[in-house]
């Protein structure tokens, strides 16, 4: 299926992106491989030579590992998967003091309403 | 394969469909060629494509100077309604095989199967949609280096289109062919452009790399051909 991209970013960091999403909550597992570049292409919707640059960059973050004939494959190294999902983690916390920001909020109110939000949770 | 348009004017009558325009298409690459309707498109195509020739200028595909004999290289999808209305699916596939000598039957078959075309069925008895994921079929099955689509989504709804563009995705040889789309309707291509060039009453007025656009300027193709119309027009 085609999906939507957004348009003020590269293509191929948002493929990197939801890639690395589906690794950190587990949907792609350490060693797993990833689909030939074709069939991403194809999944996605997208230019085969983006999703070449995708795959090149996440190797680049040693993310993934190409296999000389074999294909792409999901880390093994558990210090770069906790490292990806901390830096996940980061990003998500960026967007949300952002909006915060945005909206007025200070660092002591978005502490309490974090606290406030667990505690409902729990109830 | 390279295909080249060294300062290429054409003109119908007193009007300019291209002035003086230069272009270069690399293998292994898809080209989006955006404009309105009437401001040279597919007159660039067809220049390529063998079927109209410049009035200055050279058209080069694979250094060969282009005569109508280039069809050999090139594959071209036009915009127009172009089949035989008493011919099956089948007869128009055995007919393209007979053309032209690069066309792989076993792709056709294939191209057939993912379209969910009918061989038995009357070219008079298809929807639109069904006639132009039968042109696809015929233009996808040719080996030939050059492939042009003149409007491929043009008048087809959006299940059409996600079929012809996965089907572009799964049968173009990326080592060999060179792709070029013209359309307008820039939304459903662009993710699957590398370059994205404009064309506005037959002037080049701007070529740029869709990720580069995107990482330089923060913009989409789509965004980027909106602004530049607008800066256009107000001239």
């Amino acid at each position: 299926m085609t999906k939507d991209f957004q348009t003020s970013k590269p293509i191929y960091i948002q493929i990197a992106d939801h890639l690395s999403s589906q690794i950190v909550r587990g949907e792609m597992r350490a060693g797993e491989k990833l689909p030939s570049v074709r069939e991403m292409a194809i999944n996605s919707g997208v230019n085969p030579n983006t999703i070449q640059r995708t795959y090149s960059e996440m190797e680049r973050m040693g993310i993934v590992e190409t296999k000389r004939g074999q294909g792409t494959f999901v880390t093994e190294n558990e210090q770069v998967l906790k490292a990806l999902k901390i830096r996940l983690q980061a990003d998500i916390i960026g967007v949300f003091v952002q909006n915060m920001k945005e909206l007025g909020f200070s660092q002591e109110e978005m502490m309490d309403g974090l606290e406030q939000y667990f505690r409902r949770e729990q109830e | 394969m390279t295909v080249k348009l060294r300062n290429v004017s054409k003109r119908y009558g007193k009007d300019f469909s291209l002035k003086n325009v230069s272009l270069t298409f690399e293998t292994g690459k898809i080209y989006g060629l955006l404009g309105p309707n009437g401001s040279g498109k597919s007159t660039t195509l067809k220049m390529i494509a063998g079927l109209v020739y410049p009035n200055n200028g050279k058209v080069e595909v694979d250094a060969e100077e282009v005569t109508r004999k280039i069809c050999k290289k090139v594959a071209y999808l036009t915009e127009l309604d172009m089949f035989y209305s008493s011919f099956t699916v089948g007869n128009m596939i055995e007919f393209y095989a007979s053309q032209f000598s690069d066309f792989d039957m076993e792709k056709a078959e294939q191209l057939l199967i993912d379209m969910k075309l009918d061989r038995a069925k009357k070219i008079k008895q298809l929807s639109k949609g069904n006639r132009g994921r039968l042109k696809l079929v015929l233009t996808l099955s040719r080996k030939s280096p050059v492939l042009l689509l003149d409007e491929p989504f043009s008048g087809l709804d959006p299940m059409v289109r996600d079929s012809i563009v996965k089907s572009l995705l799964s049968y173009i040889n990326f080592d060999e062919q060179t792709v070029i789309i013209a359309t307008h309707e820039i939304d459903e291509i662009e993710p699957l452009l590398d370059e994205a060039i404009v064309i506005f009453q037959g002037d080049i007025i701007g070529q740029k790399n869709v990720e580069t656009l995107r990482e330089e300027e923060g913009v989409s193709v789509l965004e980027w051909f909106k602004s530049t119309m607008v800066q256009m027009e107000g001239n």
